[in-house]
């Protein structure tokens, strides 16, 4: 049963996000999200940072696909970009077949505090998209209701966000997403701040979610573990610039234990690469990992 | 969904507002406290063991004596619903307007780029200057009196809205746009009531300033309101009538203030702050 496929596809692991799609894309109809040679460079102060290297990636309808990188590695910026918050430098991101232009309610997007309103109650932040979708307000409370009670928080429908704790308030951010019906779902570190027991069992939640609404995810995490617990398929990421620099696909049966053997001997693999990449970083750059990420003067002049 | 999954169903965390409090009966002997002791040191030292001469500092009764009699003459009642209507008017129209610029500028850099500097030299100019010009622009009657109330309203409502607008969490507003609110929307939905305890204050401070500058725009040749009876008991020599009208202003003032506390602990109910030990 422990049917474990690592597709590793990445040597020369550098090279890899520039690449152009992997093979597998073209079998795949129609992706519900394309990403082509999508980089992003920030311009600072001090320099020029270059957050994310041109990325080819197509996710299919109903797909989970994790980011997993550390800090600075662009992860966020991706989902960012994405979510049409910010606009990329070069490339360009296709969602359902139209390009990105800006934010739009096809992309929901789940922040690691929640981002909830905390002067609406709890139906309240979960009615708020719907109100934007010109719905009644008879129709927008039995959505609401119907969420509320998905994620397992009714009777909690009049608690204001600061009386819910951390496991909750996530709950909140899900059902609220998750009420306008985007196509795809967009989660940065939404569990980064809980507690393992409750990182636990919103992993089996959002499984259920997911698995009864086939919503698309794309999941930023800097937890292996929770990459592979939850992902179809883990993007690694590297720092320094952000980049691409492997992909798992994960075949483990569901749902997983974080306690199964595969995952754990999956999670090992990619923790390994992980740690390839920084001891390379090292070496390139000769820096600690706590460098500032800004390129140094000469790489501005090449520009 | 799963129904075999536990859920997690604990109370929720009480913030703990109620239990801090004293009994409100205590709360309120606590708060009267302080005036009562000094009203009996003004009584000592005016009747007990006379300190002062009456033509400087009346004593209390004898206060308490003259405002039973304004308020019969109905002298009292004319000058407090005339300071009151002022007060009134010019907030409501000084606080509007900073509603809309302050809104404007928390917006848009450039906006502030180009307002935020003249606005800001403005505010300093004192309450007094204003007269000789208002007087000028305006003539004499309501109009620069309402005029310069309205200014004393507007700078405390738009400094606190302004600052409010630039400490509203960027994550609520790229919710809005990720549910594709507009312009109009983001800014009612979400940022007015982000910024809510900014504005509330800035409204409570307004108001306390249009007090404030009701003084100085009854000076602009008044026939009623509590400046008016300052002048008035000033011009006459009667220590008593401007006491009235000091203690009268300062007692309207701490009513108008307690009905805008009332409306922030209402409005902002959804707060989790610091409430003092």
């Amino acid at each position: 049963m422990s049917a474990i496929a690592p597709v590793m596809v990445s040597a020369p692991a550098s090279r890899l996000a520039t690449a152009s799609p992997p093979a597998t894309a073209s079998d795949i109809p129609q992706p519900i999200l394309r990403l082509i040679g999508v980089s992003k460079t920030f311009n600072g102060l001090t320099g020029t940072l270059e957050a994310l290297q041109p990325v080819h990636l197509d996710v299919r309808a109903g797909e989970f696909v994790c980011l997993l990188g550390p800090s600075g590695c662009g992860k966020s910026t991706l989902l960012n970009l994405v979510a049409g918050l910010e606009a990329p430098t070069t490339g360009q991101v296709i969602a359902n077949g139209k390009p990105v232009t800006g934010p739009g309610p096809d992309r929901a997007l789940i922040f690691q505090d929640g981002a909830l309103f905390p002067w609406l109650d709890v139906r309240g932040n979960v009615e708020f998209g719907l109100r934007q979708a010109g719905l009644s307000k008879h129709e927008r409370r039995r959505i609401a209701q119907r969420w509320i009670d998905a994620v397992h928080l009714s009777g909690f429908e009049r608690s204001f966000t600061h009386e819910l704790s951390g496991g909750m308030r996530q709950r909140v951010a899900i059902a609220r997403a998750l009420a306008i019906d985007p196509d795809i779902l967009l989660m940065d570190e939404p569990f980064g701040a809980l507690d393992a027991m409750t990182r636990d069992l919103m992993h089996r939640e959002l499984e259920g979610l997911w698995q009864t609404t086939r919503k698309t995810v794309l999941f930023v995490t800097h937890n292996v573990r929770e990459a592979v617990a939850l992902g179809d398929r883990v993007l690694v990421l590297a720092p320094r610039p952000g980049r691409i620099i492997a992909e798992f696909v994960i075949d483990l049966p569901r749902p997983r234990s974080l306690e199964d053997h595969g995952l754990v001997d999956q999670a090992r693999r990619i923790t390994a690469v992980l740690r390839e990449s920084s001891a390379e970083g090292h070496q390139t750059f000769g820096q600690a990992s706590g460098a500032p990420a800004f390129l140094p003067a000469d790489a501005l002049a090449n520009k | 969904m799963q129904p075999n999954l536990p859920v997690v169903r604990s109370a929720p965390v009480s913030s703990g507002k109620a239990s801090r409090q004293p009994a409100r009966g205590k709360q309120i002997a606590l708060a009267l406290s302080v005036p009562l002791v000094l009203i009996a040191a003004w009584f000592v030292t005016t009747e007990a063991a006379p300190l002062f001469r009456p033509n400087q500092l009346p004593s209390p009764t004898q206060v308490l004596h003259t405002a039973a009699e304004l308020a019969a003459g109905g002298d009292l009642t004319r000058h407090v619903s005339a300071s009151i209507g002022r007060v009134l008017s010019g907030f409501i129209i000084g606080a509007s307007l900073a509603l809309l610029v302050a809104v404007a500028v928390g917006l848009s850099k450039t906006v502030e780029r180009a307002f935020d500097p003249t606005l800001q030299a403005v505010r300093n100019v004192p309450s007094l200057a204003w007269v000789p010009f208002l007087l000028l622009w305006m003539g004499i009657g309501e109009t620069p009196r309402i005029t310069l109330i309205a200014i004393g309203a507007f700078f405390p409502v738009y400094v606190n809205l302004v600052s409010g607008i630039r400490n509203v969490d960027r994550k609520l507003v790229e919710v809005g746009y990720v549910f594709g609110l507009s312009r109009a929307d983001l800014v009612r939905r979400i940022i007015v009531p982000a910024a809510l305890p900014y504005l509330l204050t800035g409204l409570r401070v307004g108001l306390g300033q249009a007090w404030l500058f009701l003084v100085a725009a009854e000076l602009i040749a008044s026939v009623s309101g509590l400046g008016f009876m300052l002048i008035d008991g000033q011009n006459n020599a009667r220590p008593d009538i401007m006491l009235v009208a000091i203690l009268t202003l300062a007692l309207l003032g701490k009513l108008s203030d307690s009905l805008l506390r009332a409306v922030e602990r209402r409005a902002l109910a959804w707060t989790d702050t610091f409430q003092g030990r």
